[in-house]
């Protein structure tokens, strides 16, 4: 029987390594040069189809610019299923940066949480900084997935957003929609839906 | 910094949160500030290492209340009434899709030296010991008057004119008890002295109507609450303004509001940057309150003593109610302001399991403060631990349009979020000229 999952993933990594234009790639596959950072954006949604059937939906929250200060909120972690930070392969200081948000995600997140590291922009390839061998190297030493991808081309893209999906643990309860990842943590009894108005009130003749 | 904005915010408390917020989206260009390396300001949730470095610095929290990460305790006890303005205002913007909300279990009131539940449903009221069998008869023909009320229909009125008669004529026109009149002003219209007896009924009538309607929606308690805490309110916002092209910076010192020869906002300054802006809004604490030197933009109203208390048991009394709310109304304890109990557990995610965090406050009448909450730290049972903050209220001196300075209040003793959407609205009027209206966000959302 198929059944769907969804999940929070989070992106981190420094400004202008193509976070957003990553997420763009993956849910609208689309690209745009001149991109600025992204306004009106509260997370995007996609869903990856598995070989077994599952289809697994992410909720992808992006930084909102709130990482250019060091002013990400512990909402931002809070029951993050999986997370991709990214650095880009032109740019060797954004490794470094990248190494301070695994560092961030492993104190601030649930410890279960799937880290990927993501060398952006593998189609500018010449000017190259950050060798593949030493991206491995950490990722391999920190437990971390590992891919290069390309916004640009959309080489790589999809399949590490595949491959998360199939590390994900197919056990986790089917959540019904946003923050319902969260719910499922909770204990005792369930959560209340403030979008839903309770047909007695909005018939109440007081409540006008 | 360099960049000119129309708005800088200082201070995340929630207040400040939801103006940037709704700012942001009506198209402002927003820098928000705090000196704290954390969101929330006042308002703020801590952890405990945080807790314990605000209260008792240089100690550590101890090993056995469990992990650091599974604490949000709360600076200001408040929970968010069901069919408020802070809940339009979550929805209208759409935050909630960043939080969870539970219920509050129970809301209890004490009367005579022991604490009752207020009925959530006609069951519970009628086996409540809060009323004698006539005063119940009684009480239920006031219930159907408020409820059967059509200001366009003077049938329903009952020869009573809700806009000049006082609060004590309808009372009395009903025959309630002093008992029930404490109840019904305290537990249910959630006043916090008895000023409100001999003032005009409908802000009486406008608080109960409220009140019953939150009642009504979950059952159980009129109030909900953020799973993680309060402090997730301000961050959830802080989102909303950040989506909306807001640019956040915590951990920055604020050094001076730099004004014009006219005394008009120009800037504030951190170190050595300036940032310039059309306008300035943030709280009390960026304009002088409590400090020495510097000019003092804001006023002392009065002060609230607040008693956070961690407790390794539910209260007692409280059917081992998970989440409470505790009025004593102040004729009960002869003083002139009610003590308010606030208490949350792990079931909303703000401590280890077993634990219970509870907030005694009240308005400061004596200069002697802690010993006036003592009548609500003896409902408590033992306290493990316990930290005592009492603090001003500042309410701003100047409306802020002649110089572009807009100062928002302190959060008051009230055990709810209303006031503060009242300053929201009243200072969002102030720096935008015009009513907040709400608007519906666009569903910015992309399903596939």
């Amino acid at each position: 029987m198929s059944k769907q999952l969804q999940f929070k993933l989070v992106l981190l990594g420094e400004s202008a390594v193509g976070k957003s234009s990553l997420v763009l790639r993956f849910v609208k596959d689309q690209f745009d040069d001149y991109r600025e950072s992204t306004i009106g954006a509260a997370f995007l949604t996609q869903t990856v189809a598995l070989d077994d059937g599952t289809t697994v939906k992410f909720e992808i929250w992006d930084t909102a610019g709130q990482e250019r200060y060091k002013s990400l909120a512990p909402m931002y972690y809070r029951n993050a299923n999986c997370a991709v930070v990214v650095y880009d392969i032109t740019q060797s200081s954004s490794l470094d940066k990248a190494r301070n948000w695994i560092r961030e995600l492993q104190r601030q997140a649930d410890p279960s949480i799937i880290i990927a590291l993501c060398g952006n922009k593998s189609d500018l390839a010449a000017r190259r900084q950050v060798t593949q061998e030493e991206a491995q190297k950490y990722a391999e030493e920190e437990g971390l997935m590992w891919a290069e991808t390309s916004a640009k081309s959309g080489d790589g893209v999809a399949d590490i957003f595949t491959a998360i999906a199939k590390k994900l643990p197919t056990t986790a309860q089917p959540a019904a929609r946003a923050g319902a990842a969260r719910a499922g943590a909770a204990t005792g009894r369930a959560g209340v839906d403030l979008n839903k108005q309770n047909a007695a009130t909005s018939n109440d003749p007081c409540n006008c | 910094m360099d960049e000119e904005y129309d708005v800088v915010v200082l201070g995340t408390g929630l207040t400040e949160c939801i103006l940037s917020g709704l700012l942001s989206v009506e198209g402002k260009k927003v820098l928000h500030m705090d000196r704290n390396d954390y969101y929330g300001g006042d308002s703020a949730s801590l952890n405990l290492t945080q807790l314990y470095r605000k209260f008792r610095p240089g100690q550590e929290p101890p090993a056995e209340l469990g992990r650091d990460r599974d604490y949000a305790v709360d600076l200001v006890p408040k929970f968010i009434i069901a069919s408020g303005e802070l809940t339009k205002i979550l929805v209208h913007t759409d935050v909630t899709r960043y939080l969870e909300f539970k219920q509050i279990a129970g809301s209890f009131v004490y009367r005579d030296g022991k604490i009752s539940k207020v009925p959530s449903t006609e069951m519970e009221a009628v086996r409540s010991p809060l009323m004698g069998i006539f005063e119940k008869r009684r009480a239920k023909k006031f219930f159907e008057f408020l409820q059967g009320w059509k200001d366009e229909d003077p049938a329903t009125h009952q020869g009573i004119d809700l806009d000049k008669d006082s609060m004590r004529s309808v009372y009395e026109k009903f025959g309630l008890e002093p008992g029930t009149q404490d109840f019904i002003g305290h537990a249910m219209a959630l006043y916090l002295d008895d000023d409100y007896i001999d003032k005009p009924a409908r802000p009486s009538y406008d608080r109960i109507v409220l009140y019953t309607s939150s009642m009504a929606r979950y059952g159980k308690s009129p109030y909900i609450y953020p799973l993680y805490g309060l402090g997730e309110l301000p961050q959830s916002f802080a989102r909303l303004s950040a989506i909306y092209g807001g640019t956040y910076m915590l951990d920055k010192q604020i050094d001076e509001i730099i004004t014009d020869a006219d005394g008009k906002f120009v800037g504030v300054r951190s170190g050595e940057e300036t940032v310039k802006a059309k306008q300035v809004i943030g709280d009390p604490s960026y304009f002088g309150a409590g400090k020495e030197g510097g000019k003092l933009r804001v006023v002392e109203e009065g002060k609230v003593i607040r008693a956070i208390c961690i407790l390794k048991h539910p209260i007692p009394g409280t059917e081992d109610s998970d989440s409470v709310q505790i009025i004593i109304p102040q004729n009960q304890v002869n003083r002139r302001n009610d003590i308010y109990i606030a208490m949350v557990s792990s079931t909303h995610n703000v401590c280890a399991k077993d634990v219970y965090v509870a907030i005694v406050s009240t308005i400061v009448e004596t200069d002697r403060p802690e010993q006036e909450i003592a009548p609500g730290l003896q409902l408590l049972g033992p306290i493990y631990d316990k930290f005592v903050t009492v603090s001003p209220l500042y309410t701003p001196t100047a409306d802020g349009k002649s110089d572009n300075i807009f100062v928002t209040r302190s959060y008051d003793a009230t055990s709810h979020f209303e006031t503060v959407v009242e300053d929201v609205q009243d200072v969002w009027k102030r720096v935008i000229g015009a009513d907040l209206v709400l608007k519906k966000r666009d569903n910015v959302e992309v399903e596939q």
